[in-house]
C-alpha cells in the first residue's frame, strides 16, 4: 500500500467509556486504513465498537466516552491534534456521515431543501440562489423524483427510503473524500435497501470518494466493500480484501459467523445451523487472553492466557489468532 | 396432510380517526381478503415488507386482534366469532413469540413467574406441579433452572428470547405464531434461536406460523411460504419452489434484492421503483401495479385472483396462467 494513496489511517485507536460501574473499552486498539476511493467494510455485532470507532473519527464521542490513545491520520494529518474549530470544518465537508435512522438526523421543523442548503452555505462560498440550485441538483442526483417540489417538503412527508436519500444528498453536498455510513440501510425494507446500496455504489464510482461502510450484515459487506475489517469486543480480529474474508476466513469468529448465518445458498434447510456457542462477553468482565476464547472451538491454554496480535498471515490478510482456521473454505454457507 | 389452520377471506381494517368526534375518516386496509391454510406440523412462513400486513395477519389468526371479516378455522373449529370464555381453552393451543424480547417481558417479574403465568391463567396443576413444569421447560429451551428467580434485565437478548419461547410452549400448544423471532438479535445469536425453534418443533410436534422479513431466515425454517404485499397474498408455494421459480413480479424483485454473502456472485437486480403505497388508499386492481415493470391496463382495472398453477403453487397475477407460462412482455 503506497503511502500517498492512503486517505485515512487509524492507528491503535482506543476509546474508553468511564462509567460508574467501571471502564468499558469500546474501542481497544483498532487500526485500519482506507485508501482513496476504497470501500472498507467494518463488520461486527452489537458491542464490537464499530460505531464508536466511526464517532471517534468524527470526534463526536460524548462523555463519559473519551479517546484515550491512538492516531487518526486523515490526508497526512492527525485529526486528534485539530482544534474543535478545524474539526468542524472537516466534518460535513471532507468527511460526511450518514446514520441508521434518518428521521432522528433530520430536523422535523425545517424543509429538507433548507437543511441541505444550510450544509452547503456553511461549507461553501455560494449565494443562496446558487445553493438552492445545487440542492435541487443533489436531490436529482440521489434519485428523488420532482426535486423542485420535494425541496419544500418536511421530513415527515417522506418515506424512510426517501429520507435516507436526503441524508445522502446532504452528505454529498460538499463532495466529501470520505463517507462514513453507519448501518445506513438497516432500518429499510429489503427492496428499498437494494435501491440505496445501488445509489451509494453509483455515487462512489462517479465521485471516487472512499466509504467506511459499517454494518452488522455480512452479506452487505460482500456486496459493497473492497476490503473488510471484522471487529469483536473493540478489536479488529480479521482484516483483508473481500475475497480473502469471504472465501478464506481464517479467524474462528469470522468463520463461525459466515457459516451460521442462513443464506440463500444453504443447501440443507430445516437442519441446525452451525451456531457460535455462547454470547459476546460482558464489557465489564472481559475474559483473559483472547476475548473470543470462551466461544471458540479451537481455544487452547495459550488462548486463555495471552491476547494474540493482529498478524499478517498472507499478503494483505491479517488475523488475530494463535490457531487460524486452516481449511480453505470453498464458498462458505 | 391435515390442515390445522385455515384462513378464509380474512379482512382486518383499522380505523383512522379524525374530526372533533373522533370518527373513522378512513380505513387502513392492513389485511384485505387473505386466504391460506397451514398444515399440521409444518412451518408456514409469511414474508413481506413493512406495511404488508404480515404481522396483523399473524395476530388476527390467533385472535389477538379481532378480524373485521372472514373466517378462521383452527383444528376443525370456526373460532372467528367465539366469545372469550369459549375461546380460552383454545388459546392454550395457540401461542405467540414476539419480536422484541425486551418489550414483551414484564421487568418486575422473575422469569420463573413469567414462564409460570400461563399455567396460572389456565389453572393447570397445583403450585408444585407448576414449578416442576417451569424447570422442565427452562431446561428444554436451554435456560439454567437456577436462574428462575432472576429478572429479565439480567439476561441477554438471546436468553430473553428463550424466556419468551418458554412462556409460549409451557402450555404445550399445537400452534405457535413466531413474529420476527430473531430480527432483534445479533447474527451469532440468531442461529442459536433458529436452531432451538427447529428442535422444539421436532420434539413437540409444533406447527409454526413464522412472520418475518428476512427471506434467508424464512427459507431456512419454512416448508411453505406466503408472500404478502399491501394486505394481499400475492404468491404461495413450497419453499424450494418459491425460491427456484418465483412467478409473481413482486416475489421476483424481492428475492433478487436479498444480499448474498459472496463477493463472487454479482446479482442481476430487479430494482423496484418508488415505495410501497399507502394501505389507506391502495392502488386499484393489482396493488403492485404501480411498481411493476410488466404492468398493463388490465392491472389497473381488475384485481388478479390467487390462482393455483399446480402442485400447491398459487399466484395472483394477470400474466401467470395455469401451467406456469409467464406471458410477460414489455
Amino acid at each position: 500500500m503506497e503511502r500517498e494513496e492512503t486517505l485515512l489511517d487509524v492507528r491503535n485507536l482506543k476509546t474508553y467509556f468511564f462509567t460508574d460501574d467501571g471502564v468499558v473499552k469500546a474501542v481497544d486498539g483498532m487500526s485500519f486504513t482506507i485508501r482513496k476511493g476504497e470501500v472498507l467494510g467494518l463488520v461486527g455485532e452489537s458491542g464490537c465498537g464499530k460505531s464508536v470507532a466511526s464517532l471517534s473519527i468524527m470526534q463526536l464521542v460524548e462523555p463519559p466516552g473519551k479517546i484515550v490513545e491512538g492516531e487518526i491520520i486523515f490526508k497526512g494529518e492527525d485529526l486528534l491534534k485539530k482544534t474543535p474549530e478545524q474539526m468542524r470544518k472537516i466534518r460535513g465537508s471532507e468527511i460526511a456521515m450518514i446514520f441508521q435512522e434518518p428521521m432522528t438526523s433530520l430536523n422535523p421543523v425545517y424543509t429538507i431543501g433548507n437543511q441541505i442548503m444550510e450544509a452547503i452555505l456553511i461549507h461553501q462560498d455560494l449565494s443562496e440562489e446558487e445553493a438552492k440550485k445545487r440542492t435541487i441538483e443533489l436531490l436529482r442526483l440521489v434519485g428523488i423524483p420532482e426535486p423542485e417540489r420535494r425541496f419544500n417538503q418536511y421530513p415527515h412527508e417522506l418515506s424512510g427510503g426517501m429520507r435516507q436519500r436526503v441524508m445522502i444528498a446532504m452528505a454529498m453536498s460538499c463532495n466529501p473524500d470520505l463517507l462514513i455510513s453507519d448501518e445506513a440501510t438497516t432500518a429499510l425494507d429489503v427492496t428499498i435497501q437494494a435501491q440505496i446500496l445501488e445509489l451509494m455504489k453509483d455515487l462512489q464510482r462517479k465521485t471516487g470518494m472512499a466509504i467506511l461502510f459499517i454494518t452488522h450484515d455480512l452479506a452487505l459487506v460482500a456486496e459493497m466493500a473492497h476490503s473488510v475489517a471484522v471487529a469483536y469486543t473493540g478489536k479488529i480480529v480479521e482484516y483483508g480484501d473481500v475475497y480473502q474474508i469471504f472465501k478464506k476466513p481464517r479467524h474462528p469468529y469470522t468463520y463461525g459467523l459466515l457459516s451460521s448465518v442462513p443464506s440463500l445458498k444453504t443447501e440443507k434447510t430445516k437442519t441446525p445451523l452451525p451456531a457460535i456457542e455462547g454470547m459476546v462477553p460482558n464489557p465489564y468482565k472481559m475474559p483473559s487472553g483472547c476475548h473470543f476464547n470462551p466461544r471458540c472451538p479451537f481455544a487452547t491454554e495459550r488462548c486463555r492466557k495471552e491476547m494474540p496480535e493482529l498478524a499478517e498471515i498472507e499478503p494483505g490478510h491479517l488475523v488475530r489468532c494463535f490457531h487460524p482456521v486452516a481449511v480453505e473454505k470453498e464458498a462458505v454457507s | 396432510m391435515r390442515k390445522l389452520v385455515e384462513v378464509q377471506n380474512l379482512i382486518k381494517y383499522f380505523p383512522v380517526l379524525g374530526g372533533i368526534f373522533s370518527r373513522p375518516v378512513a380505513w387502513v386496509k392492513a389485511v384485505d381478503d387473505v386466504s391460506f391454510h397451514i398444515f399440521e406440523g409444518e412451518t408456514f412462513g409469511l414474508v413481506g415488507e413493512s406495511g404488508s400486513g404480515k404481522t396483523t395477519a399473524g395476530k388476527t389468526i390467533i385472535r389477538l386482534i379481532e378480524p373485521t371479516k372472514g373466517k378462521i378455522i383452527f383444528d376443525g373449529k370456526d373460532i372467528t366469532k367465539l366469545p372469550e370464555n369459549q375461546l380460552r381453552p383454545i388459546r392454550r393451543e395457540m401461542q405467540i413469540i414476539f419480536q422484541d424480547p425486551y418489550g414483551s417481558l414484564n421487568p418486575r417479574m422473575p422469569i420463573g413467574e413469567i414462564i409460570r403465568e400461563p399455567l396460572l391463567v389456565h389453572g393447570i396443576g397445583d403450585k408444585k406441579e407448576q414449578e416442576e413444569r417451569v424447570v422442565e421447560i427452562m431446561k428444554l429451551v436451554g435456560l439454567r433452572p437456577e436462574y428462575l428467580r432472576r429478572y429479565p434485565h439480567e439476561f441477554s437478548g438471546g436468553q430473553r428470547q428463550r424466556i419468551g419461547i418458554a412462556r409460549a410452549i409451557v402450555l404445550n400448544p399445537k400452534f405457535v405464531v413466531a413474529d420476527e423471532p430473531v430480527s432483534a438479535l445479533d447474527a451469532s445469536i440468531q442461529a442459536q434461536v433458529l436452531n432451538l425453534l427447529l428442535e422444539l418443533q421436532q420434539k413437540l410436534a409444533l406447527t409454526y406460523l413464522l412472520v418475518a422479513h428476512n427471506l434467508a431466515v424464512v427459507r431456512h425454517v419454512s416448508d411453505r411460504i406466503g408472500v404478502m404485499y399491501l394486505g394481499k397474498i400475492v404468491e404461495v408455494a413450497e419453499t424450494k419452489e418459491l425460491f427456484s421459480t418465483p412467478l409473481h413480479p413482486y416475489t421476483q424483485a424481492l428475492l433478487s434484492a436479498i444480499p448474498i454473502p459472496d463477493p463472487e456472485i454479482k446479482k442481476e437486480r430487479i430494482l423496484l421503483q418508488g415505495d410501497i403505497p399507502s394501505p389507506i388508499n391502495p392502488p386499484s386492481g393489482c396493488r403492485f401495479r404501480t411498481r411493476c415493470r410488466f404492468a398493463k391496463d388490465i392491472c389497473a382495472e381488475k384485481e388478479p385472483p390467487l390462482i393455483d398453477v399446480g402442485s400447491g403453487h398459487y399466484v395472483a397475477c394477470h400474466f401467470v396462467k395455469e401451467g406456469k407460462v409467464v406471458e410477460y412482455s414489455k
